[in-house]
């Protein structure tokens, strides 16, 4: 029974729960986007990337931490609001496999960018690595970023549920999500909304890259892709239809994978992917619509 | 008429291919593994069309059967003398058996068919995004399988010494009998069925088909095919595993969708055209010189062009380029007939 001995390490879930955190936010920003436009963004990872590429290139030039956070925003707000007006936008009509197919054509689209600019091995970003040393909380060496991560993730979700429940925009925003054709119809104007959610997606992908690389510090084309991957999983295997069980499955599915890491002999560790995905498949074949949907969704019948 | 409009259908992507094969044997030698290429990659995305073209279920696994029929004709093929110095932990019945060109094609077709058989069988229940990640988590496992577990072939090493016999001749040969396969499948009582449930599931449903019934049969002819393309594949360059995951998902998923996803001429249009872009700016990237002009494109600007295309495609032309219909030669009928 050592697998469950490691698992319930104290330190084993911490970090667990640190991860889970991280993936949780990455988990909004696709939810949301999917919500108000019934897209699936794969280039989510993409945009994290060219933001931790953005903390790299400041903390090579030894500009101040501030500095680089800022323009780690900057690169990935604008990239973010170019990816809604040039291939979002025109795509809207379309089904929802025309939209994954065009934001996966996107998502290589950049990587490839990234790949001719700075070369396979990347770039370091080393301006914020003093977060990965650890304090000592009764016993157990948490580092630093795992605080910051739980804490700066509880600070950003809570401030969503706010924009979303107490602001007008908040509210057109939840209407489209429910129903755009209605929503639109009674003055909610369908750009504002999906530019909207796209920039705030944006800026959970801007939050995630500053973490990401205090804990990954080498950036190279391919960061983040792993992650995403496995948040789109756990996106759809919480359930996409509603924000707060994409970011649930969000959660878990990175609280699971911190978990295995951790407790999984190193001689099967090279198989976490395996056990992770095996997982999915077995969940989706038991919930179809999600693991924390309340109902099955509705078949169409003649 | 009807039956020339047939013929037809599937004379123009066979001829489409065959006069590609022709051209490759007279080019030079570096030439001609452009041509290989593409030939194999008309396999690939016709392999990956029998199931996502007919069914309308976008499945991001089949890579993962085209692996697989590397793996096992790769691992197969491989001489005995050669394999304990790439492949030392192999199990034993792996490491004593050898087999020649085209048993080697064969097998490694059974086993990617066996193994969507095997996949199709719990997931062709899924639909939609559900099926979309779950075929993408199959694709996650079996490169993570194949890339540690050293008993069953060389890990991340390069599946070297299988014999090169995949030529312009073998991969014409192959592309025509997956057109063909795919063809007749689509022609066939179960193709017409599965397009029925991708053009309406509720109404398909409502006359007593089977929704799952003919996703899994198409599901397994599918990976039947990707199979016999990954064992063309093997034969023809020595590759590692990681040579057939995310990129070679996303360039055949690409093909397909720049061709025209609903139709078997898009396909292997797709195929052909993103090969042929791809090759010229390889050459490119080398140094090319047209029309008096030196053109030296950075290495790796090829995949930009490429992504590019297919956002460019998908957002002005959703249909593909053929607009996802069957070839016909619209002059030859007569206004009226239609």
């Amino acid at each position: 029974m050592n697998f469950v001995r490691d698992a319930l390490d104290l330190q084993v879930q911490v970090d667990a729960i640190g991860l889970g955190a991280i993936f949780a936010l990455m988990a909004v920003g696709i939810g949301l986007v999917f919500g108000v436009m019934r897209l699936v963004n794969f280039a989510y990872g993409q945009l994290i990337m060219a933001g931790a590429f953005a903390l790299a290139f400041a903390s090579e030039r030894d500009w101040p931490v501030g500095v680089g956070i800022a323009l780690c925003f900057a690169v990935v707000l604008a990239l973010s609001l170019a990816m809604e007006r040039v291939v979002f936008r025109p795509l809207r009509t379309q089904s929802a496999a025309v939209m994954l197919i065009a934001t996966f054509a996107v998502a290589f689209l950049l990587q490839s960018i990234a790949l001719l600019w700075f070369g396979p091995l990347g770039k370091t970003a080393t301006s914020l690595v003093q977060l990965n040393r650890p304090v000592e909380v009764g016993g157990v060496d948490i580092r630093k970023i795992t605080i910051a991560s739980i804490v700066v993730a509880v600070v950003c979700l809570a401030l969503l549920v706010l924009l979303l429940n107490r602001t007008s925009i908040g509210l057109h925003m939840r209407a489209a999500a429910i129903d755009s054709q209605t929503a639109r119809l009674l003055g909610v104007r369908a750009d504002l909304v999906s530019t909207v959610s796209v920039l705030i997606a944006g800026a959970l992908a801007a939050v995630v890259a500053v973490m990401l690389t205090v804990q990954y510090p080498t950036v190279t084309p391919t960061f983040a892709l792993q992650e995403t991957i496995l948040v789109l999983a756990g996106v759809v295997v919480g359930g996409m239809t509603r924000l707060l069980s994409a970011t649930l499955g969000g959660f878990l599915i990175g609280y699971v994978s911190g978990l295995l890491g951790g407790a999984l002999p190193s001689s099967q560790s090279q198989y976490l992917p395996s056990f992770l995905f095996g997982l999915v498949i077995l969940v989706l074949l038991i919930r179809p619509d999600g693991l924390f949907t309340r109902r099955r969704g509705l078949v169409e019948r003649v | 008429m009807r039956a020339g409009r047939t013929a037809i259908e599937l004379l123009a992507p066979v001829l489409l291919v065959v006069a590609a094969g022709v051209i490759g044997i007279f080019v030079s030698q570096t030439t001609e593994i452009y041509f290989v290429t593409a030939l194999i990659s008309v396999s690939t995305v016709v392999a990956i069309y029998v199931f996502v073209g007919n069914s309308g279920v976008l499945s991001f696994g089949h890579i993962s059967f085209f692996a697989v029929g590397v793996w096992a004709a790769g691992v197969l093929s491989i001489p005995e003398a050669e394999k304990p110095a790439t492949m030392p932990y192999l199990f034993d019945f792996l490491g004593s058996t050898t087999v020649g060109n085209v048993p080697s094609l064969l097998i490694a077709a059974v086993v990617g068919g066996l193994f969507a058989l095997l996949v199709g069988l719990p997931l062709m229940r899924l639909s939609g995004l559900a099926a979309g990640i779950a075929t993408f988590a199959v694709l996650g496992i079996t490169n993570n399988l194949l890339r540690y577990y050293e008993k069953i072939g060389p890990g991340l090493n390069t599946f070297s010494s299988v014999p090169e016999t995949t030529d312009v001749l073998q991969a014409t040969v192959g592309a025509v009998l997956v057109i063909v396969a795919a063809f007749a499948y689509q022609r066939s009582r179960f193709g017409r069925l599965l397009r029925a449930t991708r053009e309406d599931p509720a109404a398909a449903r409502a006359v007593g088909v089977s929704i799952y019934r003919q996703r899994l049969g198409s599901f397994a002819l599918s990976g039947f095919l990707a199979g016999f393309a990954g064992g063309l594949y093997i034969h023809f360059i020595p590759i590692n595993v990681d040579a057939v995951y995310l990129d070679l998902t996303f360039i055949t998923l690409a093909m397909l969708v720049i061709g025209g996803t609903t139709s078997l001429w898009g396909a292997v249009v797709g195929a052909l055209f993103v090969s042929a872009l791809d090759s010229v700016l390889a050459e490119m990237e080398d140094g090319m010189t047209l029309l008096g002009r030196t053109i030296d494109l950075p290495s790796g600007s090829r995949i930009i062009v490429v992504s590019a295309v297919m956002a460019i495609v998908v957002i002005v032309r959703p249909g593909g380029l053929t607009g996802g219909r069957e070839f016909s030669l619209p002059r030859l009928r007569p206004a009226a007939a239609r």
